[in-house]
């Protein structure tokens, strides 16, 4: 018991710690990544919000004030089954939560742009989703504070993983109990399966660029013939009317 | 295997914690408006490795500026207007580092801006066993960790090659519809001006005097 509460505690030192990449945003506006990835593709995203606290004039962690809405669309419009975990401080590890009062908004559109999941957590927690279609899916975020403009700073900490590199390894060798060499072969076999994903995604786009070439070939081709033919008729309609405009005129 | 885990803890404990904070690896790509400034921060400690790399995917002449600055407003890296780079700096002091790309000179056109930034080395894959390799490595194992590097590689070079591809094709796709409206505009205006012409020209013969030119 004791032992796990030692665990629990440096659990937390660790998640506390490892302050990921951060930047500011106010809080009322909205942010947004891009992740260009291939079909099936697990992507990890986590965050941590704080708040700019103006008397201690640093940032703090919110209590229970502001917190992430997560929303992924999916071009067929049906719903990416999506966890959301927060971390919790009793049990020392990341548990689901039921959505907060406030929350920070996380939107997460796919190529289409049409939302897969849209749900409000809070302040500190992490996202999963699996991508059902190649193509560009887009991660926003924005607290759903209640300020029309304006308001505070928001510190957001954040770190997306996409496919090999979302998986833990140290997990994964727990749990089905492999060697090194075992656990070695395992990621090779991810990272292959991602690099052979990465390159079928490649073949489509190519063709989607070939497509709008050829396109765009077509395009100038018909509309060089057409603009060509609308002047000829255009010049040839003005000579008719100015024939039939002087012969009225008795001036011809 | 439980009375281990338990036995080794504290080292466990404290492993965890130096693994996860020595190591960070992230990439993000985003869109900066026009006129706009977005800065990204970090704290890293001291002697550590970091790699940063940028690429402008779209927008305009393809090109933004950069500015890294260390813990104590030190300069790392400044330049304006750079389609691509890549900075690799030891950092030599404990605090947050900044890097910010600007915007700022361009009037209307939005970026979309890929970066990678790369802190420390990639930590050991199973980072319970820390004498795993008080034993030199096994041929199989160390063929293993080649594999392992190369296919980094590979996965270094998609990306890269992912990015140039978006960013010809996002050229295209615009390209094609600058084709398609600038031709309607064309033919629009082809139109109005022979139309035009005639209006004009028949204002010149009718005069409210009467005025007649018949030559006989």
């Amino acid at each position: 018991m004791f032992n796990k509460s030692v665990l629990g505690f440096l659990l937390t030192v660790c998640i506390t710690y490892t302050s990921a990449l951060y930047f500011h945003i106010g809080e009322t506006e909205r942010k947004c990544f891009i992740e260009e990835i291939p079909d099936e593709t697990m992507v990890v995203g986590k965050y941590k919000v704080e708040l700019f606290d103006r008397q201690q004039n640093m940032y703090v962690p919110t209590r229970g004030g502001l917190g992430m809405h997560v929303e992924i669309r999916d071009p067929d419009d049906s719903m990416i089954i999506s966890r959301v975990q927060v971390f919790d401080m009793n049990i020392g590890d990341f548990v689901h939560t039921a959505p907060g009062p406030l929350g920070m908004h996380v939107q997460i559109r796919d190529p289409k742009g049409s939302t897969i999941m849209s749900r409000t957590y809070a302040a500190e927690g992490r996202f999963t989703f699996t991508s059902h279609s190649a193509g560009e899916h887009v991660i926003c975020l924005h607290s759903n504070s209640s300020a029309w403009f304006g308001g505070g700073q928001l510190r957001v900490h954040l770190d997306i993983q996409v496919g090999e590199h979302a998986n833990d390894y140290q997990q994964i060798a727990a749990k089905d109990k492999l060697t090194e060499l075992q656990l070695r072969v395992r990621q090779l076999l991810d990272q292959v399966e991602q690099i052979t994903k990465e390159q079928n995604y490649q073949r489509y786009r190519e063709e989607r660029f070939r497509q709008t070439s050829e396109s765009t070939n077509q395009r100038v081709l018909w509309w060089s013939i057409g603009q060509t033919v609308i002047l000829l008729l255009t010049g040839f309609w003005q000579m008719k009317h100015l024939k039939s405009f002087f012969e009225a005129k008795k001036l011809v | 295997m439980a009375r281990i885990v338990t036995g080794s803890l504290p080292l466990l404990g404290i492993l965890l914690v130096v693994t996860l904070t020595m190591v960070r690896a992230g990439e993000l790509t985003f869109e900066l408006p026009d006129n706009e400034r977005m800065c990204f921060h970090e704290i890293i400690e001291k002697n550590v490795k970091c790699t940063l790399e940028f690429q402008v995917i779209t927008g305009g002449n393809y090109d933004v500026d950069m500015e890294l600055t260390g813990p104590s407003g030190r300069n790392l890296y400044k330049d304006t207007k750079k389609q691509y780079d890549s900075v690799t700096w030891t950092t030599d002091e404990n605090g947050e580092y900044r890097f910010c790309f600007s915007n700022e000179f361009s009037t209307f056109t939005h970026k979309i801006i890929y970066f990678d930034f790369q802190v420390g080395d990639e930590p050991p894959l199973d980072g319970f066993d820390v004498d795993a390799h008080a034993t030199a490595m096994t041929q199989m194992e160390s063929s293993a960790v080649t594999i392992h590097e190369g296919l980094k590689i590979v996965i270094d070079y998609q990306t890269h090659h992912r990015l140039r591809e978006t960013q010809g094709r996002a050229f295209a796709e615009d390209l094609n519809e600058r084709v398609q409206l600038w031709s309607i505009g064309q033919s629009v205006v082809i139109l109005l001006v022979g139309i035009g012409q005639i209006i004009i020209l028949r204002s010149f013969f009718t005069d409210k005097r009467p005025y007649s030119s018949i030559k006989t």
